[in-house]
């Protein structure tokens, strides 16, 4: 997690893939294969769809999250809106970004969220009674979530 | 640093939640819809004012509200009710971690 402004938080996740960018970019782009690793969608690469990611709904959220391509650089970069405020209780709006970057062996592959408002990840502090015991059930959330 | 009223909220919902009953009781009402006692009981292993009872500290939470049909009472859960605990900076790195291995895996199976 870093920060990337004043009052807002990013979460990313980085790593080197031992696969030339082609493929990674048909991973991140095909919808078939988008649903294998992320999640039910109807995305296409072209700037201003939208589109839905889809898993099964949750206390407080619909399971569907709502999304706009913003930026397509073939091979090299791709962002999206995650969320457009309607789908949960909190009210969540964040942009996803993909970068892509061949390196000796592979491609780098950098995924970064942003947007997270302090209220996003205020819940835990100051609640130091008991979180711990709900942080298996956080997992098993996480797993079919937005 | 949270204003005292939001703390106690979560609080309140920590303590309701740390209960394994009580939280059964609340994911079975989040999987399945509304409930009546009854059916709640059938399958909670412990008695029906024991289940009332939970139910009831579950109601004060925010996290179900009830309805009553004659002498039937019917349990369901409340949509915000566990709006304070999300941490969705939390969720989402435990989220992506987990994408990004499937993401690898289907990379090695397009190999084939």
């Amino acid at each position: 997690m870093t920060d990337t402004g004043a009052s807002t938080q990013s979460i990313v996740e980085e790593r080197l893939m031992p696969h030339p960018p082609e493929k990674v970019w048909r991973a991140l782009t095909q919808p078939a294969l988008i649903a294998q690793w992320l999640m039910q969608n109807d995305f296409k690469p072209e700037v201003g769809h939208r589109f839905t990611f889809r898993a099964k709904p949750q206390p407080g959220w619909t399971g569907v999250t709502n999304c706009e391509v913003k930026i397509v650089e073939p091979l090299r970069r791709l962002v999206y809106t995650w969320g457009d405020g309607t789908e949960s209780d909190s009210g969540l709006q964040t942009v996803v970004t993909w970068t892509l970057a061949p390196e000796a062996g592979g491609t780098r592959v950098r995924m970064e969220q942003s947007g997270f408002r302090p209220q996003d990840e205020a819940a835990y502090r100051g609640a130091s009674y008991g979180w711990r015991r709900l942080v298996a059930e956080l997992q098993r959330v996480a797993a079919e979530l937005p | 640093m949270n204003k005292p009223m939001r703390a106690s909220a979560e609080t309140l919902l920590f303590k309701t939640l740390a209960d394994p009953t009580r939280r059964a009781l609340f994911e079975r009402l989040s999987r399945e819809g509304e409930l009546t006692v009854g059916a709640l009981t059938r399958r909670a292993g412990v008695s029906q004012p024991a289940v009332s009872q939970h139910l009831e500290a579950l109601r004060q939470a925010g996290l179900v509200r009830n309805r009553r049909e004659g002498r039937t009472a019917h349990y369901r859960v409340t949509p915000r009710g566990l709006a304070p605990l999300t941490n969705w900076l939390a969720l989402y790195s435990v989220f992506w971690r987990q994408r990004f291995d499937q993401l690898e895996k289907l990379l090695k199976e397009m190999d084939q």
